[in-house]
């Protein structure tokens, strides 16, 4: 099963503007539904994503999970902010995983909305419509849509209309006009009698009241809360061991498990000896999946023992001759026997070619597979009991998971409960289709009768992971009389069509970006920032020869190439002037910069880096800026930047997966090196606010590091990198 | 024969294999799941512990080894002044003042890394820092790591400093 790629684009809708469309809030099964899951005495519920207590306890129902990125506290500042709530009593909770709280929820009443409004609908992109209504039931946490989807669409519009409810229940009650009335920290108040009413005393009623359908957002100035660096919620229990994770589930009675699945990938299980491992005390059971053994036992120490202690065999499933270098062979004869499988052009690419003589360049970029290394290994609980299936653990989309469980324990999904718990990571490994715990724990739940944890080991977590697709590409461009590029032609070989992320923020005449599919054993996975994270490394890799070419500086040569007044301008120009760009570097440092954007926000790095004597390169100093349109947490958005920039950094430095015989050659940290402590630059992050829509800040930092990093490289060794990571190569 | 130490202040009697983690014995006996697994090869800090006061890797330090001695875990790091009120490390105190965590997976272990570090030089340089603090986050949260110690540090000195 394959997630579409349309998922990710849903930034465009948020170009409609705030005011284009609202939400009918109908009264429909899924929101009583949802009523009926979330509250309880003294607690009313508006629209199932909210719900105010007698007590004023204001809780917020997030349907995305926040596996780091701070989406939760974000979230709760966009709809307290236009409900005009009392900070100090906003909670948020993990919506349950059901289909009444699935964005489809949401879908539906925009659908609703819709078919009122066919001049809406026919302004309404594809890619929005798709995730909100076509995608039924989803929960899904990515393509950094948390704020600029859910946020801007759902949580605001929301809050404002309760808001709205509760001034019209305290007018009633007061019997004054609503215009007499103010509402601030959850009170509504009434100037001239001086009488106030809480949002506590008011929701019951309040929620029994229609919600406006198109309320009145508030404008920029009259924030509260969205752009204060509040304190995200979640981190107290982060510095106490209190915060409980899919990996800390612990049930009475419950058994500990550990599996190994096919080393390589597509392989099955042909025969086991369970012997060996039932002989190691506190072994409990073998259990043989289809391309898997199960080892239970009484603690993960006994089943690591135990499953170290087995030989199973496994078949390759016939791919047992795939290597990456067999990989990059094929990549590299389907780009040159020049037969695309999809071609994107734009202007006279065969003229600009033909009149640009020397002044021209064709280079021949890669990258590897990549490992999202979350530092919590998969880890997923499960008890069967009474024909009724239970799991907890984490996931990108519980609805998925919850549909999936049930798919292989057999069962109908109302006798599933699936519990997201926190995640220690996800940078886009934990999706469902992908998520191959999900199957083992249904299926080993399924023929025990205690509750039973299954716990990866990092070797198993490194070794069956869904990598970023390793990729290659060769880029050709040529310069006009002008010294400006006259044409581009990208022609990539990957598995996915990344016709957007080839795609250039500069302007060119002529352009072609071709895709050649190509395909392996492993699954085409997401990765944070996805295709951005390669495309990003070539084109602005490309532009800095490019550039160097023209006997033109980089960042004058992109500026010569964006349209003035526009964003991506403001961006270049502010990271030049922070980073000092042009001034002087002690010898052998080099700088380099890069523009990316992605997830509709644009992202600017300049690195400073030298080459250590041992040859290894050393990063100094990151300069980034971004434009993600609004800021909603500052604080946050500049963790998550400077998170970005760092697994970018990482995995240009070092990280690698690399394939042999059809099965993966790393095992642990110790061959798949992540970045330390040590190895952090100095970071400086900068944002600009713009009136642009709300983009995303999960992943849009990290695709100009790695190119900046390598431009940077090759300012100070004059040596251009083409091949990540850089590890044995600088110097 | 169990193995008896003390953690958190507490007399334990463990009945794991003498041969099992620390790690595993800590989190499945006692129910402290704050020790994290991340790679089982005292390879990226996750699990990391205080074993009489030293920093270290519990996934690789078999339980027979501590028989006797004193184990701090992240759940035991406040209140080691021994007062009756949960009073945190000041450590945690600055780790939400500058907002560390991310994902948090990471940060038991490194808190631990960073209290024993305090131990041992109470005003850290850059390098120092640099070489105590191995453990990995894949989240990326060293720039506020660093910032959190020094200002822990700052601190202590400023004490120290009105007391001299
Ligand atoms: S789990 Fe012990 S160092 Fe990684
Ligand atoms: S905060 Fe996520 S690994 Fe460190």
């Amino acid at each position: 099963m394959k997630l579409k790629r349309r998922y990710f684009l849903v930034g465009a809708a948020v170009a409609l503007g705030a005011g284009m469309f609202g939400v009918v809030w109908s009264n429909d099964a899924a929101m009583a539904r949802a009523k009926r899951l979330t509250t309880g005495k003294g607690e009313s519920s508006f629209a199932g994503w909210l719900k105010i207590g007698a007590d004023d306890t204001v809780t917020v129902y997030s349907p995305h999970i926040d596996f780091g990125q701070g989406s939760h506290t974000a979230l709760a500042q966009m709809l307290a902010d236009e409900l005009d709530a009392d900070w100090a009593k906003i909670r948020v909770e993990q919506a349950p995983a059901d289909y009444a709280f699935g964005n489809a929820a949401l879908a539906k009443v925009f659908a609703g909305q819709m078919s009122g409004h066919p001049d809406v609908v026919g302004h309404l992109p594809d890619p929005v419509f798709g995730l909100l209504a076509r995608n039924a039931p989803i929960q899904i946490t990515g393509g950094s849509s948390a704020v600029r989807a859910t946020g801007q669409y759902g949580m605001r519009v929301l809050g404002a209309s309760a808001r709205l409810a509760l001034l019209a229940e305290a007018a009633d009650r007061l019997g004054v006009p609503q215009a007499e009335l103010t509402a601030s920290d959850s009170r509504i108040t009434h100037a001239k009698s001086g009488k106030v009413l809480r949002y506590g005393e008011l929701a019951e009623a309040a929620a029994e009241r229609p919600l406006a359908n198109e309320p009145t957002l508030k404008a920029r100035g009259a924030y509260k809360l969205i752009g204060q660096p509040v304190d995200r919620l979640d981190i107290p229990a982060k510095v106490n061991g209190s915060a409980r994770y899919g990996i800390d589930v612990t049930l009475p009675g419950m058994r500990v498990a550990t599996a190994i699945a096919a080393p390589v990938r597509g392989g099955k299980l042909q025969s086991i000896d369970p012997a060996p491992a039932l002989a190691v005390k506190g072994v409990e059971k073998i259990i043989s999946l289809d391309d898997a053994v199960v080892v239970v036992a009484s603690g993960y120490w006994p089943a690591l023992k135990g499953a170290r202690a087995l030989a199973p065999k496994f078949s390759d499933g016939g791919n047992g001759a795939i290597s990456s270098a067999s990989i990059h062979t094929a990549q590299a004869q389907r780009i040159a026997e020049g037969k695309p499988d999809k071609d994107v052009h734009s202007g006279d690419l065969a003229a600009a070619f033909a009149g640009a003589g020397t002044r021209q360049l064709t280079a021949d970029y890669r990258v590897p597979f990549l490992h999202h290394a979350t530092m919590e290994p998969f880890a997923m609980t499960g008890h069967h009991a009474g024909g009724r299936l239970e799991v907890w653990g984490g996931t990108q989309d519980p609805v998925q998971t919850r549909n999936l469980l049930a798919k292989y324990a057999g069962l109908s999904v109302e006798d599933v409960t699936f519990h997201p718990m926190i995640m220690g990571g996800g940078f886009g490994r934990r999706f469902p289709p992908y998520t191959q715990i999900i199957e083992q724990i249904a299926r080993v739940a399924m023929q025990v009768d205690y509750p039973v944890k299954i716990i990866w080991a990092r070797e198993e977590d490194v070794r069956q992971g869904a990598y970023r697709p390793q990729s290659s590409a060769r880029l050709k461009a040529a310069l006009g009389a002008d010294g400006k590029i006259a044409a581009w032609q990208s022609d990539y070989a990957q598995f996915a069509d990344a016709t957007a992320e080839a795609g250039l923020p500069y302007v060119v005449p002529a352009t072609a970006m071709r895709h050649y599919k190509t395909i392996s054993n492993q699954v085409d996975a997401y990765w944070r920032s996805v295709n951005a994270s390669q495309h990003g490394f070539y084109n602005e890799s490309f532009v800095d020869e490019l550039a160097h070419l023209a006997g033109q500086d980089p960042y004058q040569f992109r500026r010569a190439h964006l349209p003035a007044g526009g964003r991506h301008l403001a961006v270049l120009d502010a990271v030049a002037r922070r980073s000092g760009w042009g001034g002087a570097l002690p010898a052998g440092t080099g700088r380099g910069i890069a523009l990316v954007e992605s997830f509709g926000t644009i992202c600017a790095h300049v690195v400073e880096a030298s080459v250590k004597p041992d040859g290894t390169p050393l990063v100094h100093k990151v300069y980034a800026v971004a434009d993600c349109g609004m800021v909603v947490n500052p604080r946050n958005a500049e963790a998550q930047v400077q998170g970005g920039i760092l697994m970018g950094l990482s995995t240009a430095l070092g990280e690698a997966i690399t394939l042999t015989g059809g099965a993966v050659d790393q095992s642990n940290f110790t061959d798949y090196p992540v970045l330390k402590l040590a190895d952090a630059p100095v970071i400086d992050v900068h944002f600009i606010e713009s009136d642009a829509p709300v983009g995303g800040l999960g992943e849009p930092g990290l695709p100009p590091a790695a190119p900046a990093l390598a431009n940077a490289l090759f300012a100070a060794t004059g040596r251009r990198i083409r091949a990540l990571p850089l590890v044995g190569q600088a110097g | 024969m169990p193995v008896i130490a003390r953690v958190n202040g507490e007399s334990v009697s463990f009945n794991a294999d003498d041969d099992t983690p620390l790690l595993w014995a800590l989190r499945e006996e006692l129910g402290l799941t704050g020790t994290k697994f991340g790679c089982g090869i005292a390879a990226c800090g996750a699990c990391s512990v205080h074993i009489d006061g030293v920093i270290a890797r519990s996934c690789s330090v078999p339980l027979a080894s501590v028989a006797g001695k004193a184990i701090t875990t992240i759940e035991g790091l406040g209140n080691q002044g021994g007062g009756s009120e949960a009073a945190p490390h000041p450590l945690q105190v600055a780790w939400i003042a500058h907002q560390v965590p991310q994902c948090g997976y990471c940060q038991s272990g490194q808190l631990m890394a960073a209290a024993a570090l305090l131990k041992t030089a109470p005003r850290p340089s850059d390098a120092e820092i640099d070489a105590a603090m191995t453990n990995i986050c894949r989240c990326g949260t060293y720039p506020r790591i660093r910032e959190a110690i020094h200002a822990v540090a700052g601190q202590a000195a400023d004490q120290t400093g009105a007391v001299a």
